[in-house]
């Protein structure tokens, strides 16, 4: 790793420590593939047997009797049942799309559901939709699995005897349920809920009479709410126009990743990163933060603090640009130097710029509006007339009601989305479980009724459990921000004897409508007839008519020498502090039991189905005696060779008060050297399923409360627990053998003075390799060149725009059918990912921790015209389409896996294991060799489970190779549909995006604002 | 092989000649075919003389302003409301958009050339060439057994000139010792037998010929052959899908509500030769769709249960298949794949449904390609080298497999 050992050359792109200074490691790296086909294990067993001839025989000749056997059989009859009365707009083998909204806590992305043969099997964004511009996240895309999850809760449910037992009905349930709220006697009945952002639900609970509402977020925005009050706007969000800001500073807010709203947020902001060719612009962003984010891994420039530290940072920033409060002592030199800069920068952009902060300290919130108000962000980067509706959680509000809970002042309580039995910061561990003061106080609650779809651990608690729909089953709507409607429609008949909440809560009010008819009342009552409700319910998006200006809000002075004062008064950390964040992924914890989210890698830590400690290179060397700057043949250089190219992974205990936490560790660049950054959400129920079972731990007990809001972070003490875990990491198996070249990047300044230097570059290796022609594609092979006599495919990744959220591998897992592995397969480094988003740091030789930059690379086969996969297949499995695509035929590949060693991009995957069950021998999943898949495998396999699957794309066997298809089944569709009008865009054609954004190179390559 | 490849010919050949008919047939049967018959009255009336009669005296353009404005003539016109007296319904209002002229045209070219359907389809003249074959086996089978005979008389003459010449030579070693023999016999006997063996094996999970008995006796022949019902009206999936689907109950009952016995046509037999009573196959058919013939206004079409049908055509997992793109794109016509399918009763699966089959007609198809006249598909004017090749006299025609037809992925992902 030293410089002086000659290994990587840290200047440039690296992906992992295990980087090259061991020979025999690296030599396994580049190997593909490490292990031997498990047959090989057979033939020497059968070689070292007493008898091996005569066993030899035995199997020869069962083989040949099965085979005999088999042949003899005739091919089960096979029925084939039409509709007994086939609806109207269903066509057999034909997609419809169903404009729809995922709503998951708060979180809002408009969507189309593709519902083929009447299961819903696809999400895509809505293009209509102007605040996510038609994409969609990680989540959802990966909800549509959520449907078919055999761990859902199937009918209704109440508690006898300390069991849950099935209820024959609904109607029996409400009885009973309306007996004792009748019985109550004057004690509160309460709604616990996640952010409700549905208009129509909030009317129905508005008019619930004695309802008292509550919403909890798991992740809570509590200061940021609070804080706004304080500073005369109201306890409102505002909406985020990061498309406008020229310069934008995030204070630890991951604004891209998991920030309120970060569909919306990297809409804005990619599009201020996109560069115009005639005339390069783009936004400069700044992070200060103390752990490395998705966010911060975007980020032109990054300075990491201490979490304690963050108010202290907010001061000095409010100082430096108007003097308006004390400035703060701050230790950090390339700290202070980057407050200066920072500052400087957005007091001469009044009114381009933004500044964001992640903390939940209510005191920094009002220094942040400050600093807004002072750089003129209220009206033209901020505005106040479009309030979000999601995160609404007040934390003390919550507390409050566990304290009313606690006097058995509540008599009632109905609970959707919240699950502070899992997720709350107060409570204590009792024989190795976390039991929230909710989870005690919810026993003095005589009627609790849980509405949770799945058994999470605050269901598990209740009376009664009354699951409520799917969203691909309901009707309904959100509003995730003035101005703008998304409608809910069922894409399926419900699964299982589910009801909408919504229809208990009017039941239990005394209204006997059910959701269905009263969301369409309002709707037709609100829009004037139903043509108007059908054109919603056809577009799902109801924008709110004529444009309203950006608000600038109200700001008011008044609280900030208050906070400011208290910030200065806050307690100086000297040891080590943790801070909480939130994976793309799994997020709040939602995301725990999709097996689809599990095995999406970290965006920063390649690390799937799993939590983990993040630590700082000087934070390993201290505490675990780690030193990956070794030499591998000194004798601490052993320990750190193990971590490089091992998977065991050293464990820590972390220490808050009397909670204990105990993790594995991962060294990651551009940590703070004294933070250490664990993601919340882990550590779930059992009764979850197959899927979040053992993955994890929680952390969120080492969260704290400082009188008026929940803090994310805290300090720590931190010990070595002298032994190891393993840790499932995907990209750091393969290396480029030293082919760097994949990853392109420049600055703007370079690119504004050079414009032509991406085509230069080109040029150059035309003139390297086709001296004579000039023309690459002939001359740089020995091989022919494939005609392309009509389209020629071609797909553009902007890089400029990618920030790595993970979205496009969920999407390609649910198009193509990819299958999940599970931990134990991933260690194996068996991933099956199609697409992958490579992550490369970028940092100084010397001090990996002194982090210099992240680039992104989503990473799928390039489809190469002259392919080195396809000349080295022996049975030409894989070959060269007419239409430039390398194609791959599964039932004809013998799996040598020669293509996947000669692939310089690593984008090839060969099926380990019977992962989706499409053997020709049932239940293979488990074999004596190969060894037994994990539980989520099995699940995957459940028939259930498999009805996501794509009927156009084989579900590939044991054996072969994989790899991506550009997706033909989506291509040949196309195709069908153009008959001659409308044609999709292919390299040929002038006139397409994707040819100027070819011909423009722009998009090959990655540009950034100078340093 | 050869068999099918000459039916392809022929089929290719029949259809290269009759373009511009097979255009009118396909419009006919989608646009006019659910109520008329060429020769029967039906729904509507039949057509075939209908162009060149009286009223209309071969003019198209009176015609096409029947078909643009039915709503009006049908209550101004005497010719039309006498129509609608005898036949009791009005037909649909079609577009100029959706039926041009030309179109109109076309469809009464194909009516007008329409002769009573023939059973006798190119198949039957196939086996012409099997004969071949046999008399040249029977002729190498007799040369071989004369080159035999000859060699064991020419052995048997040395033997005697041997012994009348007292040269003395070792006894012959007979010809099941001879070990010439042996090896030829043991390689010949390799050959065909594992020529045999290797097709036995080819055809292994194959179905050619598969004609299960299904739950109800539906007659093709009936339907499609006598009736002349077009094989969209009950199939109309396979031109939107990929998969054709079977017609669920109700549209069987769109017909059969109305006709409760089979009375008319010829009488039906099954595989083995036994009668079929018709009426009976109908009264099945109401089981399914609860309907009692009696009180046939009681219906309730939601209480019908669905027939459980056995699937003959079975495609392995990871071929795609896509009708729409076969009969709509490729304006294949259905009896390509499925035979003779108006003559059949209960369906028999007519190819082999192999990738060799379906390799060899997509080497042999030409697509339809917007040649000179742009009549074809506009969708393959991006294919540029063709167009040229093709007006420089390089390419005669473009077929399936010049667009890529052969290549893994087209049907394999």
């Amino acid at each position: 790793m030293s410089a002086a050992g000659g290994s990587v050359n840290m200047n440039k792109y690296w992906q992992s420590f295990g980087g090259g200074d061991d020979p025999e490691n690296l030599q396994k790296k580049a190997d593909e593939f490490r292990e031997e086909l498990p047959f090989e294990d057979v033939d020497e067993k059968v070689a070292d047997a007493k008898a091996p001839r005569r066993d030899f025989l035995k199997y020869l000749g069962f083989s040949t009797a099965a085979a005999a056997l088999a042949a003899g059989c005739k091919i089960p009859e096979r029925k084939a049942i039409p509709f007994a009365n086939k609806p109207e707009n269903i066509i057999p083998g034909e997609a419809k799309f169903y404009a729809t909204t995922y709503v998951q806590d708060g979180d809002v992305v408009p969507v189309l559901a593709k519902v083929r043969d009447g299961r819903p099997i696809k999400i895509e964004g809505n293009d209509l939709s102007v605040f996510t511009n038609g994409s969609t996240t990680a989540r959802a895309q990966a909800s549509v699995l959520d449907l078919y999850d055999m761990h859902r809760n199937r009918h209704p449910s109440e508690k006898i005897g300390g069991e849950f037992k099935e209820s024959p009905t609904y109607e029996s349930l409400d009885k009973k349920i309306m007996e004792a709220l009748a019985g109550l006697g004057g004690k509160q009945i309460v709604f616990l809920s996640s952010t409700i952002v549905s208009p129509t639900t909030k009317d129905i609970i508005a008019k619930f009479a004695n309802l008292k509402h509550v919403q909890y977020d798991a992740v809570s925005y509590s200061g940021m709410l609070q804080a706004n009050e304080v500073s005369g706007f109201g306890r409102k969000l505002p909406s985020y126009n990061f498309e406008a800001a020229k310069f934008i500073v995030s204070l630890g807010a991951d604004f891209l990743g998991t920030w309120l709203s970060p569909l919306e947020n990297a809409v804005g902001y990619t599009k201020g990163r996109k560069i115009n060719e005639k005339n390069p612009e783009m936004s400069k962003h700044y992070q200060f933060e103390s752990h490395l984010s998705t966010t911060g891994a975007s980020a032109d420039e990054r300075f990491t603090h201490r979490p304690s530290e963050t108010g202290a940072v907010a001061l000095a920033l409010l100082n430096a640009i108007d003097g308006s409060v004390a400035a703060p002592q701050i230790g950090d030199a390339k700290l202070k130097a980057g407050i200066a800069k920072v500052a400087n920068d957005l007091k001469s952009n009044n009114g381009k710029a933004l500044v964001v902060c992640g903390s939940n300290d209510m005191n920094v919130q009002v220094i942040v509006n400050a600093i807004n108000n002072a750089i003129g962000a209220n009206g033209t980067t901020i505005d106040w007339s479009k309030p979000v509706n999601y995160r609404q959680g007040i934390d003390k509000d919550f507390n409050a009601l566990v304290t009313e809970m606690d006097a058995g002042n509540v008599g009632a309580i109905f609970i959707y989305g919240a699950n502070p039995a899992y997720d709350h910061y107060d409570g204590e561990m009792v024989n190795g479980k976390w039991v929230t003061k909710f989870s005690k106080a919810l026993a003095k609650v005589s009627l609790s009724v849980s509405f949770s779809e799945r058994w999470d651990e605050t269901a598990e608690l209740c009376n009664y459990n009354l699951p409520t729909h799917h969203y691909l089953e309901s009707w309904g709507d959100a509003e995730p921000k003035a101005g703008i409607t998304s409608f809910i429609q069922p894409t399926i008949y419900p699964l299982f004897k589910t009801r909408p909440y919504q229809t208990s809560l009017l039941k239990w009010a005394g209204n006997n409508t059910t959701y269905d008819e009263y969301f369409k009342n309002y709707w037709n009552t609100k829009l004037g007839s139903e043509d108007g409700f059908n054109k919603v319910l056809q577009e799902g998006i109801l924008l709110a008519t004529g444009e309203a200006a950006a608000g600038g809000g109200s700001f008011s002075a008044a609280g900030v020498a208050a906070a400011a004062t208290a910030l200065a008064a806050a307690k100086k950390v000297s040891g080590d502090e943790i801070v909480l964040y939130e994976k793309v992924s799994i997020g709040s914890g939602v995301g725990a039991t999709n097996p689809w989210l599990q095995e999406l890698p970290d965006a920063i830590s390649k690390a799937c189905w799993d939590n983990y400690a993040m630590i700082s290179m000087s934070k390993a060397k201290e505490l675990l005696d780690l030193d990956l700057y070794y030499n591998h043949e000194s004798e601490v250089g052993a320990q750190a060779r193990d971590y490089k190219y091992y998977p065991q992974k050293p464990v820590i205990k972390i220490t808050v008060g009397n909670k204990e936490v105990v993790l594995p560790v991962l060294v990651i660049p551009g940590m703070n050297s004294n933070t250490i950054a664990v993601a919340v959400g882990y550590g779930r129920s059992d009764k979850l399923g197959k899927t979040a079972t053992g993955v994890g731990v929680n952390v969120y007990p080492l969260a704290s409360f400082n009188g008026t809001t929940v803090n994310y972070s805290n300090e720590v003490k931190l010990t070595d627990e002298k032994r190891k875990v393993k840790i499932a990491q995907m990209q750091i198996q393969n290396t480029y053998d030293g082919r760097v070249e994949v990853v392109r990047e420049t600055t703007l300044a370079t690119f504004k003075k050079n414009p032509n230097l991406i085509p230069e570059y080109r040029k150059e290796m035309d003139d390297d390799f086709a001296k004579t022609t000039g023309d690459f594609r002939r001359e740089a092979t020995i091989y022919p060149d494939h005609a392309q006599p009509g389209a020629k495919w071609g797909m553009t990744i902007d890089m400029n725009a990618c920030y790595g959220c993970g979205a496009c591998v969920v999407a390609c897992h649910a198009e193509n059918n990819v299958p999940v592995v599970g931990k134990g397969e991933v260690l194996r480094y068996h991933d099956m990912h199609w697409l992958r988003i490579d992550r490369y740091f970028v940092s100084d030789p010397n001090n990996v921790d002194d982090l210099k930059g992240v680039v992104f690379q989503p990473m799928l086969c390039q489809h190469c015209d002259n392919a080195p996969c396809e000349n080295v297949c022996p049975v030409s499995a894989t070959n060269h389409s007419t239409e430039g695509i390398n194609q791959m035929a599964y039932n004809r590949c013998i799996g040598t896996r020669y293509c996947a060693n000669n692939c310089p991009y690593k984008v090839r995957r060969f099926n380990w294991g019977d992962y989706t069950g499409a053997d020709s021998f049932p239940n293979n999943q488990d074999q004596w060799i190969v060894g037994k898949l994990d539980p989520v495998v099995h699940q995957m396999n459940e028939d259930l489970t498999r009805m996501v699957l794509n009927p156009d794309v084989t579900v590939r066997s044991r054996g072969v190779m994989e790899k991506c298809t550009f997706c033909v089944q989506r291509t040949q569709a196309a195709k069908l549909k153009a008959t001659g009008c409308r044609l999709m865009a292919t390299q040929k054609q002038p006139a397409s995006r994707l040819v100027q954004a070819m011909r423009s190179y722009l998009e090959l390559c990655m540009i950034k604002p100078a340093r | 092989m050869q068999k099918l490849a000459l039916v392809f010919l022929l089929l290719i050949c029949f259809s290269g000649i009759k373009t511009f008919a097979q255009d009118g047939k396909s419009l006919f049967m989608q646009k006019c075919a659910s109520c008329h018959n060429p020769i029967a009255d039906g729904t509507g009336p039949h057509l075939k003389g209908v162009r060149d009669n009286e009223f209309y005296g071969g003019d198209i353009k009176k015609i096409a302003n029947w078909a643009y404005n039915v709503n009006s003539l049908v209550n101004s016109d005497p010719h039309y409301i006498a129509l609608k007296k005898q036949f009791g319904t009005v037909m649909t209002q079609f577009e100029p958009s959706t039926l041009s002229e030309k179109d109109i045209a076309a469809i009464f070219d194909y009516v007008e050339a329409y002769g009573a359907p023939t059973t006798k389809g190119p198949v039957e003249e196939a086996p012409e060439t099997n004969q071949n074959a046999v008399i040249f086996g029977v002729i190498s089978l007799i040369l071989a057994i004369i080159a035999l005979i000859l060699m064991q008389v020419n052995s048997n003459l040395k033997k005697m000139s041997d012994d009348a010449e007292g040269i003395h030579r070792p006894e012959p070693v007979p010809f099941y010792r001879n070990k010439v023999y042996i090896a030829m016999v043991a390689v010949i006997f390799f050959i065909v037998g594992g020529y045999y063996v290797t097709k036995g094996a080819i055809g292994l999970q194959r179905q050619k010929g598969m004609e299960p008995k299904q739950p109800i006796f539906y007659s093709h022949k009936v339907h499609a052959g006598i009736n002349q019902i077009s094989c969209l009206y009950c199939h109309g999936n396979a031109w939107e899908s990929k998969s054709a689907a079977i017609p669920s109950v109700n549209v069987c009952m769109n017909c059969h509500k109305n006709i409760q016995e089979y009375t008319k046509g010829p009488k039906l037999y099954d595989e083995e030769g036994n009668e079929v009573d018709g009426t009976v196959q109908i009264h099945k058919l109401y089981e399914y769709a609860g309907f009692d013939p009696k009180n046939a206004n009681a219906w309730d079409p939601s209480k019908a249960k669905p027939i459980e049908w056995i699937r003959i055509h079975n495609l392995p997992d990871h071929v795609y298949f896509n009708h729409s793109q076969h009969i709509r794109a490729g304006k294949v016509q259905c009896q390509t794949c499925h035979g003779e399918i108006t003559a059949m009763n209960e369906v028999k699966q007519f190819a082999e449904l192999s990738m060799a089959w379906c390799i060899n007609c997509h080497r042999q198809t030409k697509v339809d390609f917007n040649y000179d006249d742009k009549s074809g598909n506009k969708f393959y004017s991006i294919y540029e080298k063709f167009h040229n090749d093709f007006k420089a006299g390089k390419m005669d025609s473009i077929t399936v497999k010049d667009i890529g037809g052969l290549e893994c992925q087209k049907c394999h992902y």
